[in-house]
């Protein structure tokens, strides 16, 4: 199939995609839409982890230090003055922060590009380590950047938070931003630029020898990759619409992790189900912890017994499945084309067969 | 006879590691279009002197020269985009990705295209990437290794993996190429191409040979100067025949002097 076929079965879907979301956002009630939304916004956290890991391979654990940066930055952007004065009662916000208001595309920009600023700044020096180190280095950087926070209330209103953030993410704000970062992922990636990151997570040395600048490939990605975690960083301020420095803990690092080994590094597409489906299985398993009864045994409630069926998902994942529910499997319209054919032609040989 | 200029010159170039002296003053001039062969027991400091002009270490001592240009502790990537390129002992492919892709990468260091045109795949990178592939394309022609163009390049038979290391340095455009035990692990039968194939790629691709090999048969076969090393020392140079008469060649490689009588 040409690409110009698939580009047009490509704006099709997109067009379905914005119907849905409408009727979506119309109809659905706030939980189940906060669950898509926060859905959407895995998708992006997922994506531009891809981007650093999957596809570049340097082990990155800062996700959470970019998001909550990118969360920061919207936050002091979209309240208007007034109330910011209000509510920083530990020690008054400093300037410029008491002054300035953005409309809530500008401040997702710009929180973008101070995560982007940040990830420059550690990348370049962090970028040197590899494997585990280099996980530990921005492990330690994101737990530095909510520490921080905790510790500058004159900005972040220490560990009170900020509440009563104007609620602005909803459905059309969470796909668009994912389908955008969606696609700059996999432009770069299908470009030479992308065959070099790739290069260079299989074999650095031997990449380097044929010419990839490994700081300035692996910084990019780094600064891309953070550039977008920073956005979807504010779209979960304002869905959530409250933040404190406990909010961007190891754990947030650890859940868009698990997004992406589970969704197969590599592949965007795999990131996309898994980010949804890590979502949805979250809420269903709702009721596990609530308690529940297997014949005489009866299990009481237990918070927290979901993450521990996360974890042993992630376990049963990393043993019999390596690379992830997709591997680097990526999707395209004419595999998919392919895939149903096979089944239709297929269910056709068995019915000649009967008859 | 005009003196040809030379294109590579190491100039007595030292490396040490500590207290250990790896590469002693090595000199060697290399003039374009030579098929020079390194050879000399394991440990002798070959790889290490590769290892120096490439970039990935700098000398303790002293410079190295490409076509006049001081290159001592440039970068490796600068390295190779100036001209040299470079197999290694270990076969280092992309093994996860295909076959065209590890020749494509090759081409990446010549790309005018910025990141921005690039991901929005605008006209003038979308032409470039065209180009790269059409060349690419014509290099595994050129290698008859086109019909496994999508195949892992890691799933490729050992002596094919190698050609592919090979073609995939070629793509960078270089003058000078450094082929490091090349012949190692094949059956004669695939020896027996692999001279005819860098012959060939000599001839075609107009290019300055260095080569570290451990296969006599080889090095004696195609390369017409030979330098030989033991502890980091140059102790003989010379054509074939002379390097196989040379005393001190003899009682490195088999450690007991020569008996003549």
């Amino acid at each position: 199939m040409g690409k110009k076929k698939e580009a047009r079965y490509t704006i099709l879907a997109l067009i379905a995609l914005a119907i849905l979301v409408y009727f979506a956002q119309n109809n659905l009630d706030d939980y189940k839409l906060r669950i898509l939304n926060i859905s959407a916004i895995y998708v992006t956290l997922g994506v531009s982890l891809n981007l650093i890991f999957g596809f570049t391979g340097q082990f990155s654990l800062g996700h959470a230090g970019f998001m909550a940066i990118g969360a920061y930055v919207t936050t002091l952007l979209v309240l208007p003055p007034w109330y910011k004065e209000m509510i920083f009662i530990i020690k008054p916000l400093i300037w410029p922060f008491t002054i300035i208001q953005a409309p809530f595309l500008i401040a997702l920009i710009i929180s973008g590009i101070f995560a982007a600023g940040a990830a420059l700044l550690i990348g370049l020096p962090v970028l040197r380590l590899k494997g585990d180190y280099l996980g530990i280095a921005t492990l330690g950087f994101a737990e530095i950047i909510r520490i921080i926070a905790n510790n500058i209330p004159q900005v972040t209103n220490g560990a009170l938070g900020i509440k009563g953030i104007p609620e602005f993410t909803n459905l059309y704000w969470s796909v668009g931003v994912a389908i955008f970062t969606i696609y700059i992922v996999r432009g770069l990636i299908s470009s030479s630029y992308g065959r070099a990151l790739m290069a260079i997570r299989e074999n650095e040395i031997a990449a380097e020898a044929i010419g990839v600048n490994l700081t300035y490939h692996k910084v990019m990605s780094f600064t891309l990759s953070a550039f977008f975690a920073g956005v979807a960083g504010g779209l979960f301020a304002c869905l959530i619409s409250t933040i404190d420095p406990k909010a961007f803990m190891f754990t947030m690092s650890y859940n868009i992790l698990l997004v992406v080994v589970l969704g197969g590094m590599g592949s965007i597409t795999g990131t996309v189900l898994a980010a949804f489906f890590y979502n949805f299985f979250l809420e269903y398993l709702r009721s596990v912890e609530a308690g529940f009864s297997i014949g005489p045994l009866t299990i009481p409630e237990i918070p927290g017994l979901r993450m521990v069926t996360f974890s042993i998902l992630l376990l049963l994942v990393i043993i019999f499945r390596q690379q992830g529910l997709l591997g680097g499997w990526e999707f395209s319209w004419s595999r998919l084309i392919n895939i149903i054919k096979k089944i239709f032609f297929h269910q056709r040989a068995t019915e000649g067969g009967n008859g | 006879m005009e003196e040809k200029k030379e294109l590579l010159f190491l100039d007595h170039i030292t490396m040490k590691f500590g207290g250990l002296v790896a590469v002693n003053n090595f000199y060697l001039k290399l003039l374009p279009g030579e098929l020079v062969g390194l050879i000399g027991p394991n440990g002798a400091g070959k790889t290490t002197v590769f290892n120096m002009i490439t970039g990935i270490y700098t000398p303790t001592l002293n410079r190295i020269y490409f076509q006049g240009k001081d290159i001592t502790g440039l970068r490796p990537d600068l390295i190779a985009k100036i001209g040299i390129a470079r197999t290694f002992q270990n076969i280092r492919l992309m093994v996860n990705l295909s076959v065209l892709d590890n020749v494509m990468i090759g081409f990446h260091l010549h790309l005018q295209s910025n990141l921005t045109s690039a991901i929005f795949k605008l006209p003038g990178y979308m032409q470039e990437e065209k180009n790269i592939y059409h060349k690419s394309l014509e290099l595994l022609k050129q290698v008859e290794l086109e019909e496994f163009k999508m195949e892992k390049a890691g799933s490729l038979p050992y002596g094919q993996q190698r050609k592919l290391e090979i073609v995939r340095a070629l793509a960078t455009q270089p003058k000078l190429l450094l082929l490091d035990e090349p012949a190692a692990g094949m059956n004669p039968q695939e020896t027996k191409e692999l001279m005819d194939f860098i012959l060939k790629i000599q001839k075609d691709f107009d290019l300055t040979i260095l080569l570290i090999e451990h296969d006599m048969k080889v090095v004696m076969g195609i390369c017409r100067r030979i330098i030989v090393m033991d502890y980091g020392i140059t102790i003989a140079e010379g054509n074939p025949a002379e390097i196989q008469r040379n005393p001190e060649v003899i009682k490195a490689y088999l450690g007991v002097e020569a008996n003549y009588a």
